[in-house]
């Protein structure tokens, strides 16, 4: 057994690949034929607010892998290096589009006004998702890898049948955003739902953050070929923009959301980005990867270009990243006091909604366990 | 080489390492199984020993992997596919129970498929969603699939070799929250005198009640027993071993001398496998049982959140409370 079967990763994998960029690492604004337009209302608020979220969405993370650390969480899958990825796209979306996540996208969230205590209350085992989706249209985190891409895709097939698409009104017209990773494009759920939205012409866009690691695999164990050109097999665009920057992850979801809602169908955004963490807390990075690799992407950082790029054209001034700094410190103490009282679950509560109605079995179950834990209290009181 | 004190985590890779010396047809795949050693290390060290073609960092798809397994199984390799966790598993579980159950049966017996697929499964690790669960029944339900499960370190060292020798597909259960328990494992054993696979054991000899359980209960059982023995009660201890076949013949002996049974399992209550010994045990020993057999099972709910999930699993004081209830008969 001495054949190779390893795959050989082609060339583009293994080079800087082409794509979508506007502002470069060291915080340049670069001309873009046609995504320019596409950010050509961007005005300086705007740039201070996207920089904003950035900032905010990296102290939630790094608020909970602190809680982690001390305890106060079972686990926190981290978002470091994505800020740009998820900022970026979530706010090219409009009220009534509707996000599926996967478990990683705080950002997203963040930007969809879901309080972060929700979600540490999810990673602390309070709860499994205690946000309404349908007020904030985003729905639940998605632990299964790649499932919510069907999901969102039949949520899309719904909304075509609402009328909700091509209408030209622009508080109606409704496209739905699904996040996946690298990893999940392995799925068959998710070769099904670029199946299903191309083959319905479904109003999706399918936003690959490829981070280039599922846990402890590289890219090119689930890929001889760049991931945003697999659209072209199902029948829709793919492009792939620079992850690690906002304002091209904006452009590039803007006008992919809008062939959505226009009635166009779907489209597949890969966001070349870069997992700067573990995978969760519970990963060793140092495993499996080389710390060069690190220092590679440390200076491609998406939330630094930002701010470089605000001071090259003086758009900010000291006193508004003083004012942000303490606005994080106040979200992130908020963070630590909500998250460590946050109220227990009652054991009973396990027997909640797991039926719109409860049957009389799980009545009966709970009736039990409400009585024999009640028998531990008379001991307490009798001894 | 004499008796090593060994983790679960350890001697399931002492025993994949030994039954991949023994037959270079024996293949490990998975996700993060090959560099990473696997999320719990269960792996650890194969892929640089036996090489990238033999420790398969698969990509991210679970019906993938058991799909690609039947396919390598068919041109005469011995798969062992590890899913990283009980909730990951159903992608692949149409692949499991359609194909890789009825493959043999189907072709008359001409083909045969040697496929193992390693789950660590159950709860009490303080986990998210998916990572907790007890689908053995599942698998258990379905004609053409062994399902067995260890409770130690020496039966996982002995039962994953006995498992990946076996011309059968066998779901290979093992109890993630007591991976890093310890036992003695003795590799210079002739495996000839190693308990078979489809056996159940007596864990602990008693006379007042039998209790039955499988994978991270039988500790719980254990831990139990000694609890009622300081009362001056003798609780037996049967670690079933293997859930498909169920072999029952230890525990219709046990109960016929305790005329009682209980029986522990992490997994929901309805149509598991405590329905399943209960009914054979009330068929077999009906006028040696002084009482009905007793359950003691997470609840029929989902999974529920970690912090409460003490509440949903069986502990030793439900598994004493459930021998009271039995005695008081």
């Amino acid at each position: 057994m001495s054949v190779d079967t390893a795959a050989q990763p082609v060339a583009e994998t293994s080079h800087e690949p082409e794509l979508v960029q506007l502002l470069t690492p060291e915080g340049q604004r670069v001309p873009h034929e046609h995504y320019d337009s596409l950010v050509a209302d961007v005005t300086a608020d705007d740039i201070r607010a996207m920089y904003r979220e950035l900032v905010l969405a990296r102290r939630v993370d790094s608020e909970a892998v602190s809680l982690q650390r001390q305890g106060e969480l079972g686990l926190w899958p981290s978002l470091l290096g994505q800020e740009a990825a998820q900022i970026g796209s979530a706010r090219a979306l409009r009220p009534q589009d509707h996000v599926f996540p996967t478990y990683r996208e705080h950002g997203v969230a963040l930007h969809r006004d879901v309080d972060p205590v929700r979600l540490l209350a999810l990673f602390r085992g309070v709860d499994q998702g205690s946000w309404d989706p349908a007020q904030s249209h985003f729905h639940l985190y998605t632990i299964v890898i790649g499932a919510q891409t069907l999901h969102a895709t039949g949520y899309a097939m719904g909304v075509q049948r609402d009328g909700a698409i091509g209408t030209g009104d622009p508080g109606r017209d409704t496209a739905v955003m699904a996040y996946f990773g690298d990893g999940a494009t392995s799925q068959g759920s998710v070769s099904e739902a670029f199946i299903w939205a191309g083959v319905t012409n479904a109003p999706v866009v399918f936003f690959c953050q490829n981070n280039q690691w599922a846990i402890s695999e590289p890219l090119e164990r689930q890929t001889r070929v760049p991931l945003y050109k697999r659209a072209a097999g199902f029948g829709f665009p793919g492009v792939r923009v620079d992850g690690n920057d906002v304002l091209a992850c904006l452009a590039v979801s803007r006008e992919a959301l809008q062939r959505a809602r226009d009635g166009e169908g779907p489209t597949l955004v890969e966001a070349f980005t870069y997992r700067m963490g573990a995978h969760t807390t519970s990963d060793d990075p140092t495993r499996y990867r080389l710390n060069a690799e690190l220092e590679h992407w440390r200076l491609k950082d998406p939330v630094e270009r930002v701010k470089a790029y605000m001071v090259r054209n003086d758009l900010a001034d000291q006193a508004f990243f003083d004012e942000l700094s303490d606005e994080s410190d106040q979200l992130a103490e908020r963070m630590r006091a909500e998250c460590r009282s946050l109220p227990e679950p009652a054991p009973t509560s396990i027997f909640d909604h797991v039926y719109v109605e409860p049957t009389p079995g799980l009545v009966e179950q709970r009736d039990g366990m409400a009585a024999y834990l009640d028998s531990f209290a008379d001991e307490e009181v009798h001894q | 080489m004499s008796a090593e004190s060994m983790t679960i985590a350890k001697a399931v890779n002492a025993g994949l390492r030994r039954a991949m010396e023994g037959d270079d047809h024996v293949l490990v795949m998975g996700e993060d199984v090959g560099r990473l050693g696997g999320v719990f290390r269960v792996t650890d060290g194969l892929q640089k020993d036996f090489g990238e073609d033999r420790v398969i960092d698969t990509p991210l798809a679970e019906g993938g992997i058991i799909g690609t397994a039947v396919g390598l199984a068919l041109r005469g390799y011995r798969p062992v596919c590890e899913i990283q966790f009980d909730g990951f598993v159903f992608p692949g579980y149409d692949q499991i129970v359609s194909q890789v159950a009825k493959m043999h049966f189907r072709s008359g017996g001409r083909l045969r498929l040697p496929i193992v697929i390693r789950i660590p499964y159950g709860g009490s690790i303080g986990a998210v969603e998916h990572h907790s669960e007890s689908p053995e029944a599942y698998f258990a339900h379905t004609p053409g699939l062994k399902v067995v499960t260890c409770s130690n370190a020496l039966d996982a060292y002995w039962m994953v070799q006995q498992a990946v020798a076996l011309d059968d597909p066998v779901v290979f259960f093992e109890p993630k929250r007591r991976y890093y328990e310890k036992a003695e494992v003795d590799p210079a054993v002739d495996a000839a005198d190693v308990l078979a696979l489809e056996s159940a054991r007596v864990t602990l000899p008693g006379d007042d009640v039998t209790v039955a359980a499988y994978g991270p209960m039988v500790k719980t059982c254990l831990d139990a027993a000694s609890a009622a023995a300081d009362e001056g009660r003798s609780i037996e201890v049967v670690d079933l071993r293997s859930l498909s076949p169920l072999e029952l013949g230890t525990v219709y002996e046990s109960v016929r001398r305790t005329g009682r049974l209980v029986v522990v399992h992490e997994a929901q209550r309805t149509l598991g496998i405590g329905a399943e010994v209960a009914a054979r045990v009330t068929e077999e020993c009906f006028y040696s049982l002084e009482a009905p057999v007793q359950r003691v099972t997470g609840y029929d709910t989902p999974y529920p959140p970690a912090r409460v999930e003490e509440q949903y699993l069986p502990d030793l004081d439900r598994v004493l409370d459930a021998v009271d209830r039995s005695l008081a008969y």
